[in-house]
């Protein structure tokens, strides 16, 4: 449509200039441009004709017309030749009409001369640049009532518009350079809003997934230097209002005499799978996982999240992501570390614990393409926010949280690093012991027993690899973890007891030291104490990098860079191997779930692997406890993939 | 250039009781957001400071919150652009109505056509547009040149300069510098010859008589042309 229109333009043209030889008129642009100049002039005594002739070209709907696409061409280039007679009293249907156009609803030519003349503006006049950077800003997305980019014309049209708008910012930005400033803040006001009640979800969709592209551009274009940070920490604040706004609790509060099991077999029933194909019946667990996905939030995070992966792949590419890596840390610190509580202070505190955001798998998906910088500063700049006392318990029990989950979790990080961290979480523990001579008091000591809970969690992902390493396994037995558990304020009885039984298992086989006191508490999840120490915000149970539960950024991206807890090999397999195995292969119908890490698990889509039945076992797996059925929070039994693991699973 | 000058202030700085564990970032903090920004209290944009702290003790604010203010001296370096002084900027953009320059790398300015004196004349070479004085074919403005000239008004928001070049001691500041002399200044020098003199009259008053200077060039440069033209 466009081409053609271009193209019977260019004829018009032609035979236009044809018709002025013949007549012998020939007008240059300047003669052009000082027509309109004559026209903006005259409003001031009083003769508008020309003016408002001006306006009404500008104001042509009928963009199909050649003889119409023309003028409004001639018009729109002859104003660029005559901005600074333009002014903001005399000609302001004038500016209305031109900060009013949209690019996509121009063809090319049109749309160069429209840029040419903002530009134009904002460059002739401080007052314009606000409207300017306005103007394009409400070009990175289609008119609002507009559905083009369903189509594939769409498509081409976003081809055309969206370079000439970024090099529009850039060229003002060169031109007027504090420009860049007020550009940070409108695209910041500008993004659209998500309302999960809103009319149009699927526009909304669109809308806000092109906002973002045009944000990512942004950061990785030529102005980055000037808005880049302010636009990622946008970004990030944009994922986390639609994480916080996920739809779980109309998951969970539909019917609080209906078991979340039998409500989403239901609904499974009702509806066709992603692939179209009918649904079989499923286990719990994966079904909870594809209600999930069915959630236009979660599914909307979802999308938003991959282009956030694949900018930062783009930036790995471009030796730039620890520059991105910076804004992002900043921002993590600034507010997802912080952001439990939104989830967490909700009315029915009990339902809405086991939920962990997904927007901190960005930052983990930026450590795994540079463990060696950005994943090592990761772990050091939590390490440091735990350490530093001048911060708050809250802030310092989840960076705590975040290090031990991240520790444990992260494939990309060596076993040599995670030892690392380990001694200086242990160290300071020691130190803490060495100054407190009071007895167990969980409000009181909730930093320590944090770190305490912290290193056994990591530990019991890693203890295995560690005693494999003969020098790794000297530093850790040198480590004095037996006296901090052993002091008076008795770590053990406090933190969680399945991850204390768990770590307790393997540090008996690997020897770690010799266990004298019985622990009682088997088959509990939590006791008091635990809760005591957690807090409100029960960050005794907040481990941020369970598996994510968004599903195409699971697979595409984090999946190969994580360690799930069936995969992990305890200090006791060596004993249990051959019968725990069968276990696993009766219970969930696995063959031979070692395969799966063999092939390389995420990104071979190709092979038949029947990627649910995978995410069941995962999760089935992870170090949820067995004993599920007798565990019920707020009345209601928790699906296993929303709840996080909080503790190793006995095996 | 004009419009630059330092000064010294006497600051109470008020910090938030959040940041009292690390005053001099806060301090720092808040003199920071005074960059690069028009301010009224001091007639201008602060372009850099140094502080200098002149009490240990700070007065407490009483309220909500406690804010507490901190005394201090601190020497500013301040933009003040004025009616008619004389600025320099670099040139980013040259069209047929304007010349687009920014002035100390952050403040743009503009000079549209009706404040460009006659003498200078757009051409299009290579694509690209030039101003080139009729009289001084050595006075080029182009694309990076610095140019000088007076400014004629500012938009304080967002520091946006709209310039002239109406007047004489204007143009390219390479230009000027090695061929331009205020004779004003240069007249108290006694030490001249009326040779010179008279050659620096010749420029400012400018227009009509070509300096001896470049008289055989620019007559060398017509000959050239009438011989392009036949």
């Amino acid at each position: 449509m466009g081409v053609e229109l271009t193209h019977q333009y260019t004829e018009y043209r032609a035979m236009e200039d044809q018709e002025e030889m013949e007549e012998g008129v020939i007008l240059t642009d300047w003669d052009i441009v000082y027509h309109v100049r004559d026209a903006l002039l005259s409003v001031k005594t009083g003769d508008r004709s020309s003016y408002h002739q001006l306006v009404a070209v500008l104001h042509h709907r009928d963009r199909s017309a050649p003889d119409k696409v023309a003028l409004l061409l001639t018009s729109l280039k002859a104003l660029s030749g005559a901005v600074s007679y333009i002014n903001d009293i005399d000609h302001v249907s004038l500016l209305q009409s031109i900060f009013g156009m949209s690019m996509w609803n121009c063809v090319p030519d049109v749309m160069d001369a429209l840029l040419e003349l903002v530009i134009c503006l904002a460059a002739s006049n401080g007052k314009y640049v606000d409207l300017c950077l306005d103007m394009l800003v409400n070009n990175f997305m289609p008119p609002m009532e507009s559905d083009m980019l369903r189509h594939p014309r769409g498509q081409t049209k976003k081809d055309q518009v969206l370079p000439r708008v970024h090099t529009g910012l850039e060229v003002i930005v060169d031109l007027v350079p504090l420009a860049a400033l007020k550009l940070s803040t409108t695209v910041v006001q500008k993004r659209p809003m998500f309302f999960r009640k809103d009319f149009n979800m699927d526009r909304l969709k669109v809308r806000m997934e092109i906002y973002l592209k045009n944000m990512l551009m942004l950061e990785g274009g030529a102005i980055r230097e000037f808005v880049g940070n302010s636009v990622l920490m946008e970004v990030v604040n944009m994922m986390l209002e639609l994480d916080v706004a996920i739809g779980w609790d109309e998951l969970l509060r539909d019917d609080p005499n209906k078991g979340i099991f039998t409500m989403e077999l239901e609904d499974e029933e009702e509806e066709a799978d992603d692939d179209g194909q009918a649904n079989d019946v499923e286990l719990p667990s994966t079904l909870t996982l594809r209600n999930l996905g069915k959630n236009v939030t979660a599914d909307l995070l979802d999308s938003l999240m991959i282009q956030l992966f694949e900018h930062l792949e783009a930036c790995a590419d471009k030796k730039r992501l620890s520059e991105v890596f910076e804004t992002l840390l900043s921002s993590f610190l600034a507010t997802i570390l912080n952001t439990y509580k939104s989830k967490f202070s909700q009315e029915e505190c009990c339902s809405y614990l086991f939920i962990c955001l997904c927007v901190q798998f960005a930052i983990f998906y930026a450590c795994a393409l540079d463990p060696e910088n950005c994943g090592v500063k990761f772990a050091q700049t939590l390490g440091d926010m735990f350490i530093s006392n001048g911060n708050p318990p809250v802030t310092r029990m989840s960076a705590v949280a975040y290090l031990a989950s991240y520790l444990a979790r992260g494939k990309f990080l060596s076993t040599a690093f995670v030892v690392n961290m380990l001694k200086r979480l242990v160290d300071w523990c020691l130190r803490y012991c060495e100054e407190q001579d009071r007895d167990m008091n969980p409000k009181a000591h909730q930093a320590f027993y944090s770190a305490c809970q912290g290193i056994m969690y990591v530990l019991c992902f890693h203890m295995k690899s560690i005693m494999n390493v003969p020098t790794l396994k000297s530093q850790l037995l040198l480590m004095p973890i037996e006296p901090i558990l052993r002091h008076k304020l008795g770590p053990l009885e406090v933190c969680l007891p399945s991850i204390v039984n768990e770590f307790l298992k393997q540090a008996k086989a690997a020897h770690l030291f010799t266990i004298s006191k019985a622990f009682i508490f088997e088959d509990l999840l939590e006791s008091d104490l635990s809760r005591d120490f957690g807090g409100l915000e029960r960050l005794d149970m907040f481990f941020p990098f369970d598996p994510c539960l968004l599903k195409r950024c699971d697979r595409g991206f984090i999946r190969p860079n994580f360690i799930y807890w069936n995969h992990v090999k305890t200090t006791y397999d060596d004993d249990e191997e051959d019968s725990s195995e069968e276990d696993i292969a009766d219970d969930f119908g696995v063959v031979n779930e070692e395969n799966f890490m063999e092939e390389g698990i995420a990104r071979s889509f190709d092979r038949d692997i029947d990627l649910d039945e995978f995410d069941f076992v995962m999760n089935k797996m992870s170090i949820t406890p067995k004993n599920t059925s007798g565990f019920h929070f707020g009345g209601e039994r928790m699906p296993s993939k929303i709840r996080p693991s909080t503790s190793p699973e006995s095996m | 250039m004009e419009g630059l000058t330092k000064s010294d202030a006497n600051l109470t700085v008020y910090v938030h009781p959040s940041q009292s564990k690390n005053v001099d970032k806060a301090i720092l903090r808040e003199l920071s957001s005074l960059l690069f920004k028009y301010s009224q209290a001091f007639d201008g944009v602060v372009l850099a400071y140094s502080v200098d702290p002149q009490d240990n003790c700070a007065k407490i604010l009483s309220g909500v919150h406690p804010y507490f203010g901190v005394r201090l001296r601190a020497n500013l370096l301040i933009f003040s652009p004025k009616p008619n002084m004389l600025l320099e900027g670099k040139i980013v953009k040259i069209t047929r109505g304007s010349i687009h320059c920014i002035v100390l790398g952050f403040s743009s300015a503009i000079i549209t056509d009706e404040n460009i004196r006659n003498e200078l004349k757009y051409k299009a070479k290579h694509g690209e547009g030039v101003y080139v004085s009729r009289y001084h074919k050595r006075h080029v403005i182009k694309v990076g040149a610095v140019i000088r000239f007076v400014v004629k008004s500012l938009d304080e928001e967002i520091l946006h300069i709209s310039g002239s070049l109406i007047p004489a001691n204007t143009g390219s500041v390479h230009w000027l510098d090695k061929y331009f002399v205020d004779a004003a200044t240069e007249s108290n020098k006694e030490a001249k010859t009326e040779e010179e003199m008279e050659m620096q009259e010749q420029i400012i008053v400018g227009t009509e008589t070509l300096p001896s200077v470049n008289d055989h060039k620019v007559k060398k440069s017509k000959k050239r042309r009438r011989a392009e033209d036949q």
